[in-house]
């Protein structure tokens, strides 16, 4: 970013009357550098700009928590977030969960206690619990629940998800006995 | 939903951004967290030529005693009032009010300068500001100037701030000895707005009569609304449980509410009320060293 305002780019590639912006952004470790209209929204520009379709549209209010994503390493609602914003930082998504190509514990933990019904709210509720569980790998049953109280399940499958990120965070304090844990 | 078009500009510096809204004159508006702001321009509720982000601008995000005041920075996140041993310890009305902010990803983003200028009603931050006597400092073309928050909100989305201001600041006066505070609300589904909420900060004085009280009540009306009526019921009294019962009794005439989907004008009047009562004991419990 420069050390002044910075107006729109003067209009380049993009659509219908749109002035574009460019931003550079880190996607799950890799660098991103992409021409957006300021309208856009991180959640699609995540899904329809870079394919990462992982990221669900739910309810497009920011109520519902299917598009949960790290922004630097804490967890909002991209449908409520611009692409511009992001510009210079660091965004995860669910696809940048896995580690080396294996699932990472919260994933494994989510299929292992059946953390999913329909599984629509599941990226978004994995990405709460790896937050969690990076600050809190014991978390009680409360604290689990206050930390979802962002990510809705309509198939009201709660009990196991809430098993699932308790399980995940056994995974993590195992293989990480002395330091607490890290996510 | 995708917003109407607009131009978006990141200034590094309070004054860049003043000067941007008064190039935009009134045609701007400032983006800090964004969760008010773009859902009501995704619904074409809103739609603004230009927006200001003022996400980039250092130092606007802090939570500090400092001379007579808590300073709180305008862009410090809802989540960050949570995580503060100061606030929990000293301020605890705002620590209530963090809790039951929405949820916990949009306290990730969503600021305390948004919160308190926005000028939504069921926002949870303005009664609790009312019931502190805090003021808000915006920067404009003519400087800085402090406005009450006693003043500030005027109806439904309109403040006293000027088009061209932004809030880089909520101060509020530093706690004193045998204080409490509190704030409550009831939600119809988690994370929802208030069907109803409340926010009390009492002072007592040696004797253990009340000093001074703010009471002061969130989505029951136009706007957050300051309940003189139930303060003034309460300064120089003994608090007492019939006496602060008789004091929360007064908010029902208050309230202003109006019937929606959160509930029928009763039973927001009614909730005003008993929310009012519950507040008022947990800040005596507080003042007096509990709660």
């Amino acid at each position: 970013m420069s050390a002044s305002a910075r107006p729109v780019a003067p209009a380049a590639s993009v659509t219908s009357g749109g002035r574009s912006m460019r931003v550079e952004l880190t996607v799950n470790g890799a660098p991103v550098v992409a021409e957006v209209e300021p309208r856009t929204l991180l959640v699609h520009f995540l899904r329809e700009v870079l394919g990462l379709t992982g990221t669900h549209i739910g309810c497009d209010t920011s109520n519902c928590g299917a598009c949960t994503v790290h922004l630097d390493g804490k967890p909002v609602k991209s449908c409520t977030v611009l692409a511009v914003q992001v510009s210079g930082r660091q965004v995860r998504t669910v696809e940048g969960l896995e580690i080396g190509g294996k699932l990472s514990p919260v994933q494994e933990a989510f299929v292992e206690a059946h953390g999913l019904q329909c599984g629509f709210c599941t990226p978004g509720m994995m990405m709460t619990a790896t937050e969690l569980l990076s600050r809190n790998p014991n978390p009680s049953e409360p604290e689990v629940r206050d930390a979802i109280r962002g990510n809705l399940c309509r198939c009201t499958g709660y009990v196991n998800i809430v098993k699932a990120i308790q399980l995940a965070g056994a995974k993590i304090r195992s293989a990480a006995p002395s330091s607490g844990g890290k996510a | 939903m995708i917003p109407p078009e607009f131009e978006y500009y990141a200034p590094h510096s309070v004054d860049e951004a003043v000067s941007l809204l008064r190039r935009f004159d009134g045609e701007a508006k400032v983006l800090a967290g964004g969760h008010s702001l773009i859902p009501l321009m995704k619904l074409r509720l809103a739609q603004p030529r230009a927006l200001v982000d003022i996400n980039r601008i250092p130092n606007l995000a802090y939570i500090r005693e400092e001379g007579g005041h808590l300073k709180i920075g305008a862009i410090t996140r809802t989540g960050e009032l949570l995580d503060s041993p100061l606030l929990r310890k000293s301020y605890p009305i705002l620590t209530d009010a963090a809790q039951e902010i929405a949820d916990p990803l949009v306290r990730n983003l969503g600021t305390v300068g948004g919160n308190v200028c926005h000028g939504d009603p069921g926002n949870d931050l303005p009664a609790c500001m009312l019931a502190l006597g805090a003021e808000v400092v915006a920067e404009g073309p003519k400087g800085p100037r402090t406005l009450a928050v006693s003043d500030f909100y005027r109806d439904t989305f309109v403040t006293a701030l000027e088009p061209t201001e932004i809030v880089v600041e909520v101060r509020i006066p530093k706690v004193r000895p045998h204080q409490g505070n509190a704030y409550h609300k009831i939600e119809k589904r988690a994370g929802d707005f208030a069907m109803a909420g409340a926010a009390a900060n009492l002072i007592l004085d040696g004797s253990g009569r009340v000093e001074s009280a703010g009471v002061a009540l969130t989505g029951v009306g136009p706007t957050a609304i300051l309940a003189r009526p139930v303060a003034g019921a309460l300064v120089g009294q003994a608090p007492d449980p019939s006496r602060l019962a008789h004091a929360a009794g007064l908010a029902e005439s208050v309230a202003e509410p109006s019937t929606d989907l959160r509930g029928p004008i009763e039973y927001k009047r009614a909730m005003a009320s008993v929310l009012t009562r519950r507040v008022l004991e947990r800040a005596l419990a507080r003042a007096k060293g509990g709660g």
